[in-house]
């Protein structure tokens, strides 16, 4: 087994990277992904030695990348999208939504729509306003598209690579504080597959469901809980839409105790949808009402009160103490 | 408004009109097979009203007085060439050799989309105003990445031109200097809104503002259209970019089926439009340049019946789809959600049919 130890900045680099070996038909397009490599540096280097006819500086219009990107799946080339900020996805949402994901019933399987659009989601790096949303519902809902996130290095390589072969649309999210966190990388084999969750801490009285940026959190709440006697199994969903709820079903059918941390405020949200999911496939199992830690219901903070808004670990403890509370 | 500026071969009276850059060298059969073409797609589109209105389509959009502005750009396409339609071109699709039938499974409601768009080379009809022409300029640098020689079309209409996916698509096409034929039709009506109220300046001087050319044609000139369009996709083909034609016509009847546009105009212009319709202009001149006689005219009257009626049969026998058939292409690869709803559907009887 070849490995290395990088950031998920850098293990995203690579992964593209890889892609665009395996597949001349895969391009990169966004805003600044050429020279400047990202406003993140993701894309750092692809174009000097992928060329501008595969790693395209855009002009500054969001619907026009995806836009464009569609016209390219049609013709069989796969885009990977650089959207450069949660914030900035919106121009691109009626392309997202009218045209990637529905092109391929409309023309009855026909046309394939190969493309991922990358976000950079989620809070947690002190942004001016429009940098740290988290979108992913408004994807989720619509029918034709799949949403994924990351939370390791190691995740990060594999799944942006699993994307871009994939036949459907994919909207990928990554949680962009984490962006530079280090991790080992398996250079040989993918961890699993791309819709599938994954335990990341194995316990026995609540079981914790998250993704993105909000998973690193989820552990240190189980370091902390677990010095205070209670067991937390951690569960990286990966995989938005669709959710892997079997394996989050495994878990609760163990500890018949459930909360879902996420960005997110909670209205609508994928943390309400594995609630319900879970209530319906557990409802025998379950020893407390699932709790949601979410976002507020308030447009992102200015950052100074970022921390105050996002699921802190105390947040994620008081939730798990209502959940064990409840029992007695 | 139609002045020096447009390019115009044909009179509304028939009489040919000396251009200094553009010249038809068509031959008599060329021109009646535009005639014909005309003809065709104007009984398909009235076929198509009744049928609405007798409650055999859900929707119907008509292009009658569009006929020369999609006839003469359909038979300016080269095979290999690729387009972008919006909900309206069905004289496009009809050069492009999409069955008339397959063209109302929109408008029965028995499909999203209703033909093979590779086979045909001819997109999926696009609702949303302007999605498309984003749509073709991404195609249009997949042509360009692939080394190859052929133009792709985008549709949109005097409405659309409003759209921001429309104008990103100019700075597109400009900046990568993409295969890209841009057609609009300025019918002058956005269903009750006026070509006023769209743009303060003709629409094919935005062209140049993106920085590539606009030209406006008569689109109720079919031989100009086809001159005009010709010469831009050939253009295109070649690596010489993008081009805005602006086909000014009108809208002779209503936005759709739906739409009662004596509610918003005179019918004074309506008059005026009909005097300069494009079908009858084609036929002055066969029978004074060419001596068509009136036999051969009413066999292609003849032949538009035929078809019209076939297309009434075709129409009628065309039963709702299975519903089950809804889960189907949803997603390329399989999903759990569409899985776990064909189940639920099966169990519920709902099915009329077996499927996999």
């Amino acid at each position: 087994m070849t490995t290395a130890t990088m950031t998920m900045a850098k293990a995203l680099n690579e992964g593209l990277r890889r892609a665009m070996e395996k597949n001349k038909k895969v391009l990169i397009m966004g805003e600044d992904v050429g020279k400047l490599g990202g406003v993140f540096r993701i894309t750092d280097g692809l174009q000097k030695d992928f060329g501008e006819d595969r790693v395209i500086d855009a002009p500054l219009a969001e619907s026009a990348i995806v836009g464009t990107a569609v016209g390219l799946a049609i013709r069989g080339y796969r885009t990977v999208c650089e959207i450069q900020f949660d914030g900035f996805v919106y121009p691109a949402f009626d392309q997202i939504v009218s045209q990637v994901a529905k092109l391929h019933k409309r023309s009855d399987g026909v046309y394939t729509m190969g493309l991922v659009i990358r976000i950079p989601f989620q809070g947690g790096i002190g942004a001016i306003e429009h940098h740290s949303e988290s979108p992913e519902a408004y994807f989720a809902q619509t029918a034709g598209l799949r949403v994924v996130s990351c939370s390791t290095p190691n995740d990060a390589y594999w799944t942006i690579q699993q994307s871009i072969e994939h036949d459907d649309p994919i909207i990928f999210c990554e949680p962009k504080s984490r962006y530079w966190e280090k991790g080992e990388v398996d250079l040989d084999n993918p961890p699993q597959g791309l819709f599938e969750a994954a335990v990341r801490r194995e316990g026995s009285d609540v079981t914790v469901i998250g993704y993105g940026s909000s998973v690193k959190t989820m552990l240190r709440a189980a370091d902390t809980a677990a010095v205070e006697g209670t067991s937390l199994e951690i569960i990286d969903a990966r995989s938005i839409a669709p959710l892997d709820l079997e394996t989050m079903a495994r878990s609760l059918e163990k500890t018949g105790r459930l909360v879902v941390v996420q960005e997110a405020p909670h209205m609508a949200s994928i943390g309400s949808e594995i609630v319900a999911e879970l209530s319906e496939r557990c409802f025998y199992s379950l020893r407390a009402p699932g709790i949601r830690v979410s976002g507020y219901h308030v447009p992102y903070p200015p950052t100074r009160i970022e921390e105050e808004y996002r699921p802190s670990v105390d947040r994620i403890l008081d939730a798990v103490d209502r959940v064990m509370g409840a029992e007695s | 408004m139609i002045g020096e500026e447009l390019v115009q071969l044909l009179t509304p009276e028939g009489e040919r009109v000396a251009n200094s850059d553009y010249e038809s060298k068509l031959g008599s059969d060329e021109i009646f097979g535009l005639y014909r073409d005309m003809v065709i797609i104007r009984r398909l589109c009235n076929e198509s009203t009744s049928l609405q209105r007798q409650g055999q389509l859900a929707l119907w959009a008509p292009i009658q007085g569009q006929e020369a502005a999609q006839i003469g750009a359909g038979r300016a396409l080269a095979p290999m060439d690729f387009t972008f339609p919006t909900y309206r071109e069905h004289g496009i699709a009809w050069c492009r050799g999409v069955p008339p039938k397959d063209m109302l499974r929109l408008f029965r409601a028995t499909s999203n989309g209703g033909w093979d768009p590779q086979k045909y080379r001819h997109s999926v009809p696009t609702v949303v105003l302007g999605n498309q022409a984003l749509n073709a300029v991404g195609y249009a640098m997949g042509v360009q990445r692939d080394g190859a020689e052929e133009a792709v079309m985008a549709f949109f209409g005097d409405g659309a031109s409003s759209q921001g996916d429309v104008l990103e698509s100019f700075v597109w096409a400009a900046s990568f200097n993409t295969p890209t034929v841009f057609f609009c039709q300025n019918n002058q009506w956005g269903i009750s809104t006026p070509m006023s109220i769209q743009s303060k300046i003709p629409l094919y001087h935005r062209a140049h503002g993106f920085g590539f050319p606009g030209i406006r044609v008569d689109g109720n000139d079919v031989l100009a259209v086809y001159e005009v369009t010709k010469r831009a996709l050939e253009n295109a083909r070649v690596g010489g970019g993008p081009t805005l034609i602006e086909a000014y016509t009108y809208r002779l009847g209503a936005h759709t089926t739906s739409d009662d546009p004596t509610r918003y105009r005179i019918d004074a212009e309506v008059e005026v439009w009909k005097h300069r319709d494009p079908i009858e202009r084609v036929k002055s001149l066969l029978v004074r340049e060419y001596h068509v006689k009136t036999a051969k005219f009413d066999e292609v009257t003849a032949e538009a019946d035929a078809m019209a009626l076939e297309l009434r049969e075709d129409v009628l026998a065309m039963d709702r789809p299975d519903p089950i058939t809804m889960f189907d292409n949803a997603y390329a690869a399989p999903h759990p959600l569409v899985d776990e709803g064909r189940r639920e559907m099966i169990e519920l009887g709902v099915s009329v049919g077996a499927h996999s």
